[in-house]
């Protein structure tokens, strides 16, 4: 027991210094200090996304990996949060147009994603959590849908600290903000590469604090057996929604961050395709595999640039690298070829040293 | 992840490497869909615009050379084919293709001092407050605003009937003009029914509330391709008001498979049609379906406007390929504002909003052809 | 009245459309446990073969669905061999994201085969409408076929999968995989089978889709595979006749919620619904009770 604990905390330790050594790498590189090691615009522009995805792979792995629940909608979470996070950040700057708050309009906007996407998991969950399997797969898509419908019909205006409101009418007086179909527009960018470095620090110890407390050790009981978690007394419902909604807050902390970091969002920006390619970092990272989460995404999300040079042919590419990795990682006949060979190489080495 | 990074940026340097050696083709970077659902905008700019290149290539001369980059239609990706374009020594932007796509970058582009024409991106806050968005196609109101002057100067119908896509920004934001309008010119709009992108299938909702408000004329600021099911299914259903379209409407008589007598009588602005007759037009439709075997649309033609929009700025702002992008932004700005190109969309001149001036026609189809309307 | 019987039929038009697709979805999902997401772009596929064999070969429309049939139900197999059975033991998540990167691999061909330009596809039908109450009633004969070729599909699987060896061997490996493969049935074959089967279905569904909403691209079948998704878990999903009435219903609530409710919320509409049937009863309609085992 106590080795195991050791074993997992080594483990975060790992997780950790892997991210605060990218980070690092990356600003020396962005500083251009050293001759010859600099970035690229194409990568220091997706420095930003890139940590949202890992926010997001991260904290779906929570739902998906560590609580055992399918969830297809992930993006109606972040949705919600870069809307509702554009609102504050916008309404601070139209309510106090004379103070540099930008630092306050940053966090208040993330802060707001979160609450109002973890307002949105309770009331979701509440449902949601009463199915299982593909069934609650299919109920989380519909929300997403649902939530992506409902912003395309949504108008915010601000005038001065006022906010107007209205469903469907554009009429509205001020300087709109969220513009139905055509999103947010006219945001004041916030988002910077260190601020998303700090969001994805700040997922993982949310994240793994809570797998190696009592209550993921709970959640974990509940996914792998429910009827023998509930028969020693854990209360079922309680821990999914906990998982569930600790999840859907980051997704809408991560969307916040991505909506402020760039001058237009639009709805359609969030849908079910967006879900997925998260759910692809997850499975791909390996289910219930935080580390594996930040490095898919990371990957997944510079890929598809890398390839620009096969021109159309690049989604064609990018589709068969997926399922070669897929079938690579997952399909047993490979995987006992290539433990074989590892097996090989490592009793080559042992020999050597005896 | 050390590794992958180590990788990226291995990989990002020799890119910065490769670019250090540029040759004389002043590059331009065109970014707008070429793969996903949106394809076929993307792909008409990019063979359009390769078109009018090589064109102005083979006359000797200044030369240019169209870096094409894939966003999906979608803002964030739009960004990174921009900085990814950059990185390839792009010196000016013909982009981006999707609206969008294009309020995004063009907000990087104009931090950046990068200077920007987007052949087809055309809702209105593209370029407001941003000196270095230029465009070629018409902005939404503007195209709303003609539509309903339109009908009520022909007097063509007094109960007017909207199709708009709920979930798409040049929809709505024609059709929010031209609402305005129409209050204004006395038009009485009867019925408006939306869709969306996901909902683009089955019309007869859309079509028996029209048909219930008595409209004797349906507005469609839509793209041609729900418009052939609108035509279809109303001509299913017994329903034949006049339908009246905009620039997005230009298309359906190419679209392959499509029965031409569905859009009998069907009205539309258009600046473009690949059925005219002029000399330019018939040229750029006969090597366009040479070399990509499908007739060109409106997309194609604004973008092949706009390399010749650059190139005749690039040459009064003597702009070269050593130029860097943010020193070139300027005078591209000042060069705009005092060229006149006679192309396929008609004689476009720009002011300094970054709005062009060229008028649309109205057209109405006959026999499956476009006629000039009256 | 009138006008609520024109949403009506027009409603089941629309679901005949999902419910055709909605077949083929439910029965690979009950047999081979797997949600395919590729599955709406096999009958992209379909739709595009046939759209080529009558524009570009001159076939006979009735040909064509034959050729696009047997086409799809070789793509089908392929897809089946190369990508789904090497992940027969793995997590049922490992399988679903292979599938939508064949739904990605599969789109994007198409873009590169057909290219980008819209099609407009000539409906295989073609015979005009049925008109009632002075025009004010219309059916068309492609809603009419659609019912009818799901009626038919319909009878030809509960049949198959009742009566003939094959069939039988199909519900034994979705009841208990380890125990059919004990009494001797290949489950591998079985399950490539399922997959040739629902292919096929996927081709014919492409067809009349396109025959009633004639436009075609690479992207045709992503949102009617979503839909039928939902039409199939909405019946209960493994299910055919709940397939057939989940489809069905799907449809007439998207028909009379844009109707009656709002054009603009259809979708969301649509999928409000799913979820208070799936409260109400959380297998879907016809879906049968998976009792535990403790």
């Amino acid at each position: 027991m106590k080795m195991k604990k050791f074993k997992n905390l080594s483990g975060n330790l790992i997780t950790y210094a892997m991210v605060v050594v990218a980070f690092l790498l990356c600003e020396l590189a962005l500083s251009g200090m050293i001759d010859g090691f600099k970035m690229s615009r194409s990568l220091k522009g997706q420095l930003v996304p890139i940590c949202v995805y890992i926010v997001m792979a991260v904290s779906l792995n929570l739902t998906v990996g560590i609580s055992g629940e399918l969830s297809l909608g992930h993006a109606g979470f972040m949705s919600l949060g870069a809307f509702s996070g554009i609102l504050f950040s916008q309404w601070l700057l139209s309510a106090f147009p004379q103070t540099d708050l930008a630092l306050v309009r940053l966090v208040g906007a993330l802060i707001t994603g979160g609450i109002v996407a973890a307002i949105a998991g309770v009331l979701i969950g509440i449902p949601v959590l009463r199915l299982r399997g593909d069934y609650l797969a299919i109920v989380t898509l519909a929300f997403g849908e649902i939530i992506r419908n409902l912003l395309n019909c949504v108008y915010f205006s601000l005038e001065g600290a006022s906010v107007h409101f209205s469903f469907l009418d554009p009429n509205l007086p001020g300087t709109v903000v969220i513009n139905g179909p055509m999103g947010a527009i006219g945001v004041k960018k916030l988002a910077s590469f260190e601020a998303g470095f700090l969001l994805v620090l700040f997922t993982l110890v949310v994240v793994l604090n809570l797998i190696n407390s009592r209550s993921g050790r709970a959640i974990m009981a509940i996914r792998d057996n429910r009827i023998a978690a509930e028969s020693v007394g854990i209360h079922v419902t309680k821990y999914r929604m906990l998982a569930f909604v600790i999840s859907a807050a980051l997704a809408g902390m991560a969307g916040a961050l991505y909506g402020l970091n760039y001058s237009t969002v639009q709805a359609a920006k969030f849908k079910f395709d967006t879900s997925i390619l998260v759910l692809v970092f997850v499975v791909l990272g390996g289910i219930g595999n935080i580390r594996g989460s930040i490095i898919a995404a990371t990957v997944l999300t510079v890929l598809p640039e890398m390839l620009r040079d096969f021109g159309t042919y690049r989604m064609l590419i990018y589709a068969i690298v997926l399922i070669v990795v897929m079938l690579a990682t997952n399909s047993p006949m490979l995987r006992s070829t290539l433990d074989g060979l590892a097996g090989k190489l490592k009793n080559a080495k042992e020999g050597d040293k005896a | 992840m050390k590794k992958i990074l180590a990788i990226a940026l291995a990989l990002a340097m020799m890119m910065t490497a490769s670019f250090a050696m540029a040759e004389e083709a002043i590059k331009i970077g065109v970014i707008g869909p070429m793969t996903g659902p949106y394809a076929v905008y993307g792909l008409a700019v990019q063979y359009g615009a390769q078109i009018a290149a090589e064109e102005i290539n083979a006359q000797g001369g200044i030369q240019l050379e169209i870096l094409a980059a894939d966003d999906q239609g979608d803002g964030e990706l739009g960004v990174n084919a921009y900085n990814d374009l950059l990185d390839d020594g792009a010196n000016i932007m013909l982009a981006t293709v999707t609206s969008g796509s294009c309020l995004a970058v063009s907000d990087v582009a104009y931090e950046e001092r990068v200077f920007m024409l987007t052949p087809s991106g055309s809702a209105d806050a593209i370029t407001v407050g941003k000196d270095n968005i230029y465009r070629v196609c018409f902005k939404d109101s503007a195209q709303g605003l003609a539509s309903a002057q339109y009908i009520a100067d022909h007097k063509l119908a007094t109960k007017i009937g909207v199709i708009y896509n709920n979930a798409l920004d040049y929809s709505i934001g024609i059709y929010n003009s031209f609402k305005t309008k129409a209050a204004e010119l006395g038009l009485e709009i009867v019925a408006e029914a939306a869709f969306s992108d996901d909902t683009n299938a089955d019309f007869s909702v859309q079509i028996s509330k029209m048909q219930e408000a008595g409209a004797e004329l349906v507005f469609l600021p839509i793209y041609y391709t729900p418009a052939s099911l609108i035509l279809s299914q109303s001509a299913s259903a017994g329903y034949s008001p006049i339908f009246f379209g905009v620039d997005g409407m230009d298309g359906i008589l190419t679209l392959e498979g499509f029965d031409k007598t569905l859009a009998e009588g069907v009205m539309l602005l258009t600046p473009f049609s690949a059925d005219a007759e002029d000399e330019l037009t018939r040229n750029f439709v006969a090597t366009y379906q040479a070399k990509y075997g499908e007739i060109p649309n409106q997309f194609a033609a604004d973008a092949y406007d706009g390399v010749y929009a650059l190139k005749a700025a690039i040459e009064l702002a003597g702009i070269t390929a050593d130029t860097a992008p943010e020193d070139a932004c300027d005078p591209m700005i000042a060069a705009m504002q005092q060229i006149e190109v006679a192309g396929l969309t008609g004689t476009m001149r720009w002011d300094a909003t970054g709005e062009v001036d060229k008028t649309p026609t109205a057209v109405v189809i006959k026999d499956g052809v476009y006629v000039g309307a009256k | 009245m009138i006008q609520f019987l024109s949403y009506l039929v027009n409603g089941i038009s629309l679901g005949s459309v999902y419910a055709i697709i909605a077949l083929g979805y439910s029965m690979v999902y009950g047999i081979a446990k797997m949600l395919n997401f590729a599955h709406g772009d096999v009958i992209m596929v379909g739709a595009f073969v046939s759209f080529s064999a009558t524009q570009y070969w001159g076939m006979s429309p009735l040909v064509s669905v034959v050729v696009a049939v047997a086409v799809c139900t070789l793509l089908g197999i392929l897809i089946e061999r190369l990508a789904y059975k090497p992940l027969r033991s793995a997590t049922s998540l490992a399988v679903l994201i292979t599938a939508i990167g064949m739904s990605w691999l599969l789109q994007n061909l198409a873009l590169l085969i057909w290219g980008a330009n819209p099609k407009s596809f000539t409906s295989i039908v073609n015979l005009g409408s049925i008109v009632l109450f002075d025009g004010q009633l219309r059916i068309t004969s492609e809603a009419i076929v659609t019912v009818l070729a799901n009626i038919v599909i319909m009878l030809v699987l509960t049949q198959f999968t009742g009566k003939t060896k094959m069939g039988k061997a199909m519900r034994a490996v979705s009841e208990d995989r380890g125990a059919a493969e004990l009494m001797g049935i290949n489950v591998n074959a079985t399950i490539s089978m399922t997959f040739a089967i629902g292919s096929g279905l996927a081709a014919i569904a492409g067809v009349l889709l396109c025959s009633a909403y004639p436009v075609l691209m690479p992207t045709t079948g992503s949102m009617p595979g979503i839909k039928a998704f939902t039409a199939a878990v909405f019946g209960g999903i493994g299910s055919i006749p709940g397939a057939l009435i989940g489809g069905l219903l799907l449809g007439i609530i998207e028909i009379l919620g844009k109707a009656y409710v709002s054009t603009e919320l259809g979708d969301a509409l649509v999928f409000a619904v799913l979820i208070i049937v799936l409260l109400v009863k959380p297998t879907g309609l016809l879906g049968k009770k998976v009792h535990e085992k403790v």
